[in-house]
């Protein structure tokens, strides 16, 4: 396959970047996305041009760190699926694709299309965590937890951190992360003490960071490659209410 | 880099208000004031309809509003409360959707090249945004127009009945166009709306979600043929 | 071998308490000195690395008092490779009622790891699996659970109890974000401060002991120093010295390198875990390999054609044409063989040239069996979410073809050599999880490796490291000592040294090269002679590397060619060694097969008599010095594995 990539250059922070145009032939379509840009920067290098800069890490899906919105869609067109498990042969001989960073204020461009997302790990900070200090944990079997629960939890508590959601989300809002942890923690008896402490600093926190807000359009869920349901944006809901009632 | 350390956020002790300012917080009012709005619309629509039962009854309707309750509760006094309750309402929803938008639009200050797909709803955004400004415009002018009569043909004294059929003749047309593309407007928005609220105020499940958007879809259909159907009937020649 | 390596003195373990093994660890802990909280304050700890060990130890010591410093190269913590790991943790909780117990746990976990490792360890591990299970449930991890309520287990790699607790087929993400919350919350606490996107490249000695790192910060590039009471190395294993293994990209030895180099032992590095069932490699393009469960055996057949080279599509080779050679060969334990084992056939049949796919590089695991004997819904039920992965990577419906298997690497169990405390040959310098050697011998059982990770960092370093730092207070040791501005100057020179070769090749180009000779000579079956071949060809590519790669752009800048090419030197280094130490173990055992050694029938050979010692290896800057620590077991007899 040969085609046409339109990338975003950027040198670091206080570029102002541009769109550059790459053709690659070549392209075997049983390459991953990132495999098929690897050939890209290979060339290049030899070429005596810098290549171009993108995160990743495990390339299998779990990791969190590739990040790239591929002809508009953050994790590129296939469905449930990070861009590191994206193969070629989702794509046609001839295509032109467009390659950016995730865009939002609160990601700020590193160089290319690498981005900060350290304000994730800022609200995970203001409290998305059980306070159980090493060594004062109670037996496990001591508390069960309904199956249900207990699968529900993990359904949100999948989410890889990787900035889909925010990506997505045509006012760059951080709820469906943010709601992720909260229904995680708090669909569990051991998240109980903090629950409602915890939502209340997590959405001021996601808001000090400079998101936007929710307003329900569902983009966040249905790029997500780890599909964390919608409804826990409507669980942290319910949880800032109560909180807020006082 | 090392991790820069969590922004000052307000303490949770800044007392129960507050939290009503973040952006969480806003949506709630949004939601709530938005269903204060919604039952209005359906009483507003349920009364509008009283128009086919002809010119007496819709006159009667209209000054029964003004004398609900009367003589415990003085003239007027009823309709003014309502009043009072919706402006405030609106105020408030346009507060927040006005500081959520700004807030949105501070949040990505470098734009996609590329079209974003819309995987979603993706057009709710827009409908609730710029059709939200579309629809305060068109709720001033209908207040000029069959509220005050400032814009009427029959001016503001005028029988209620009177005004309806001088304002949506044959030969103004294009009010009555404007006015079914208003009504559609706020159908879109109620659509998006209803389900949102739904969401935002703490019950939106994932085995629930396709009930409500059913629902969502009939109240704004039923309320915009409701609204609708009254200038177009008047237009056409139905009602005179 | 002498022109190889040489022997100096063997080795001790000091720090393991004798007397009974069940007391060994209470009696350390016991005697082992504490820090007073007030004291703690003062003390210093950087821990590079924020996996299952880095991140859980980070957040102990933090909950203890002790101001630390936290490293990753990823641009969160949370991004740690544990986070990959699919199948579960072992934990001695018995709460099946089928009689398995921390002793049982340790013997098999001893039996596993091929008599290779320490029993006193390996003891103390299975104690404290039962501690992990508890801290996670209490952080939040949601574990399965079954419909009591109750924590759910499954079994595991060919033990006969049920002691795998699980998340789906997410355990290691699930365990991994408990323990970053956990350090999360240390550093909203401020008792962490956490550096992201920082790689260590040097360890900072004065006086012998360790006193801190020089780390760059891979955005800006500045070559930073920090300087701490303690420094614990929390790195990982070494797999993608091969280049091609189930490993995230950014996995690499040099932390663990630069401090070998700085005289911390090496010890047993040839020990490779070698995964059966993995999607094969499908070009030249292949930038890693994606494991698949090992559960797919239970009910998959493996099987090549019997006719060399033949390339007829599966599903038209007749019955009679297909070789089922597991089942043929182990007709006890037929496709559930070992993995060790299953991973060798597959080698031997694709040698004969009877593999399938691309390059030949591959076998056939068959489903048809059982699709038509369980019913299309079952097989989805129990493996659909697999199916779908392998359908993604490969654009092949299992339903329809047979999958393709290859073995890949995936773990190492060698590593810096440490003490019962964790402690490595330098004072102050400590080692955990897969950066160390210490728990599973010359092969990891199943599910192990998330119980070590998080016993050293959660339980037994926070406790050991204490009788260390009791030693304090230290010396204050300002950026301009002329350790700290020796090894400063060290990362300045290479990096500057890799930047201006400016040659014509890249440093992938390299990595791939070397992968492909370990992989073929140090891979899952070593010979005398291909190990002499590598480690000549090991060389050779070493030297031409430091004299054509290149690596583009500068220092000052987020410059991923320039990490890469940094980690690469060192593992041409490392990779002379694993072949060194490859060399120097003419027997089999566990991860290590030499051809020279094996029984009649083709099965690994161990020789006690010869090789029951670890071999940690001294760097020299030429031939290493090789320094036995001899392994004996009291409660564990010595045995020869069969699964015929």
């Amino acid at each position: 396959m040969k085609l046409t990539l339109k990338i975003w250059r950027q040198k670091n922070a206080a570029d102002e970047g541009r769109m550059a145009s790459y053709e690659v032939d070549d392209v075997s379509p049983d390459m991953s996305f990132l495999e098929m840009l690897d050939v890209l920067n290979e060339r290049l290098i030899l070429e005596g041009e810098d290549p171009v800069a993108f995160d990743h890490d495990c390339r299998e899906g779990i990791c969190g760190m590739c990040s790239l919105v591929i002809d508009g869609t953050p994790h590129g067109p296939e469905k449930a699926t990070t861009t590191c498990q994206l193969h070629m042969r989702k794509f046609k001989d001839g295509d032109v694709i467009t390659i950016e960073p995730w865009r939002a204020r609160a990601f700020p461009v590193v160089k290319d299309l690498v981005v900060d997302r350290s304000a994730f790990d800022r609200i995970i900070q203001a409290g998305g965590y059980v306070s159980a200090p090493t060594g004062s944990a109670p037996e496990a079997a001591a508390i069960p937890v309904p199956k249900a629960d207990a699968n529900d939890a993990f359904d949100a508590a999948t989410c890889i951190g990787c900035g889909a959601c925010v990506a997505a989300c045509p006012n760059a809002s951080a709820m469906l992360f943010t709601a992720a942890k909260i229904t995680h923690l708090g669909l569990l008896p051991q998240g109980q003490p903090e629950r409602y402490d915890r939502v209340v600093s997590m959405v001021d926190q996601m808001d000090a960071e400079g998101f936007g807000g929710c307003t329900n359009t569902g983009e966040c869920t249905a790029v997500c490659p780890k599909g964390i349901p919608f409804e826990t944006i409507s669980r942290l809901n319910a949880d800032l209410l109560k909180a807020s009632r006082g | 880099m090392a991790t820069r350390p969590r922004p000052k956020t307000p303490s949770p002790a800044a007392g129960p208000l507050k939290r009503y300012r973040s952006s969480v917080g806003k949506k709630a009012v949004m939601a709530v004031t938005g269903a204060i709005l919604v039952l209005f619309l359906i009483a507003h629509a349920i009364g509008n309809l009283k128009v086919f039962l002809g010119r007496q009854d819709f006159n009667h309707y209209s000054h029964w509003l003004r004398s609900v309750g009367e003589p415990a509760i003085p003239h007027r006094v009823f309709l003014t409360a309502l009043e009072v309750v919706l402006t405030v309402a609106v105020l408030l929803h346009v507060w927040a959707a006005v500081s959520l938008a700004r807030q949105a639009r501070r949040a990505r200050p470098v734009r996609y090249a590329a079209r974003p797909k819309a995987h979603e709803h993706r057009y709710a955004t827009h409908v609730m945004r710029y059709g939200g400004i579309v629809i305060v415009l068109f709720v001033i002018w209908h207040l000029l127009d069959l509220t005050f009569g400032a814009v009427n043909p029959k001016g503001g004294n005028a029988q209620p009945y009177d005004k309806v059929i001088a304002d949506f003749d044959p030969s103004r047309w294009y009010i009555t166009l404007f006015y079914v593309v208003a009504v559609i407007l706020v159908g879109l928005h109620l659509r998006h709306g209803l389900f949102s609220a739904v969401q935002t105020l703490g019950w939106g499940r994932q085995r629930r979600y396709p009930a409500v958007r059913v629902v969502a879809d009939v109240v704004a259909a039923l309320l915009v043929i409701g609204f609708v159907s009254v200038p177009v009937m008047v237009t056409i020649g139905v009602l005179k | 071998m002498s022109e190889l390596f040489t022997e100096g003195a063997p080795i001790q373990d000091t720090k393991a308490p004798d007397g009974p093994i069940n007391e060994r660890w209470d009696k350390r802990r016991f005697g082992g000195k504490l820090v007073n909280p007030a004291n703690r304050r003062k003390l210093s700890v950087i821990v590079v690395g924020t996996g299952l060990a880095g991140g859980s130890a980070a957040a102990t010591l933090g909950e203890l008092g002790y101001q630390v410093k936290s490293f990753c190269y990823q641009d969160s913590p949370r991004r740690a490779h544990s986070i990959a790991a699919q199948g579960g943790i072992n934990a001695a909780k018995n709460y099946r009622n089928d009689g398995d117990s921390i002793q049982r746990l340790f013997y098999d976990t001893v039996k596993g790891g091929d008599y290779r490792s320490r029993e006193s360890n390996v003891y103390r591990l299975a104690q404290v699996s039962v501690e992990i299970i508890d801290q996670c449930v209490a952080q939040g991890v949601p574990f399965a659970r079954d419909y009591g309520g109750l924590l759910d287990t499954r079994s595991f790699g060919g033990v006969q109890v049920s002691r795998t607790f699980y998340a789906r087929g997410q355990t290691g993400q699930q365990l991994l974000l408990g323990a970053y919350q956990a350090l999360e919350r240390q550093i909203a606490a401020g008792t962490v401060t956490m550096f992201t996107r920082h790689e260590m490249l040097e360890l900072i000695i004065v006086d012998g002991v360790a006193r801190g790192i020089i780390a760059r910060d891979m955005i800006t590039g500045e070559i930073e120093t920090h300087i701490a009471d303690a420094v614990v190395l929390a790195s990982g294993g070494y797999g993608n010295v091969f280049f091609l293994s189930t490993n995230a990209k950014g996995c690499n030895v040099t932390a663990t390198w630069r401090a070998h180099r700085k005289g911390a032992l090496f010890a047993n590095p040839c020990y490779t875990q070698i995964h059966p069932t993995c999607i094969p490699q499908s070009g030249e393009h292949q930038s890693k390999l994606t494991l698949m469960s090992e559960s797919l055996r239970n009910d998959g057949r493996v099987w090549v054609p019997v006719k060399k080279g033949d390339t007829r599509k599966p599903g038209d080779i007749p019955e009679d044409e297909r070789d089922y050679y597991l089942e043929r060969i182990y007709p006890s334990f037929g496709n559930l063989v070992p993995r060790d084992i299953a991973s060798r056939a597959a080698k031997n049949v694709c040698d004969e040239g009877r593999g399938v796919g691309p390059g030949g590089l591959g076998v056939y695991l068959d489903f048809a069996d059982a699709i038509a004997r369980l019913g299309r819904d079952a097989v989805a039920a129990k493996y659909g979410n697999l199916f779908e992965m392998y359908e993604r990577i490969t654009g092949e419906d299992p339903f329809e073809v047979p999958m393709r298997i290859y073995p890949a690497v995936h773990y190492t169990m060698g590593g810096l050599w440490v003490d019962y405390d964790l402690q490595s040959t330098i004072p102050g310098l400590f080692v955990i999880g897969e950066a160390n050697f210490s728990d599973h011998g010359a092969n990891r059982l199943g599910a192990s490796a998330l119980m070590q990770g998080l016993a050293d960092g959660y339980f037994v370093l926070p406790n050991t490291i204490s009788d260390y730092l009791a030693k304090g207070p230290f010396e204050k040791i300002g950026d301009d000592h002329e350790a700290v501005v020796e090894a400063r100057e060290a990362v300045k020179d290479r990096i500057e040294k890799l930047l201006s070769i400016d040659g014509d090749r890249t440093p992938d180009s390299f990595h791939r090269e070397l992968g492909a000779l370990m992989w073929e000579y140090c891979g899952m079956e070593r010979t005398d002679a291909g190990l002499r071949k590598a480690i000549d060809r090991i060389r050779e590519l070493r030297e031409e590397f430091w004299a054509r790669v290149k690596v583009p752009g500068e220092n000052e800048e987020l410059n991923q060619n320039l990490e890469k090419a940094g980690r690469i030197a060192d593992f041409f280094e490392l990779a002379e060694l694993m072949c060194i130490d490859a060399l120097h173990r003419e027997e089999s055992c566990g991860g290590h097969f030499r051809a020279e050694s094996q029984t009649p029938d083709g099965e690994a050979l161990r020789d006690d008599e010869r090789f029951a010692y670890v071999a940690a290896w001294e760097y020299t800057g030429h031939a290493p010095v090789l320094h036995k620590e001899n392994l004996e077991y009291e409660y564990v007899k010595m045995t020869q594995r069969s699964y015929k």
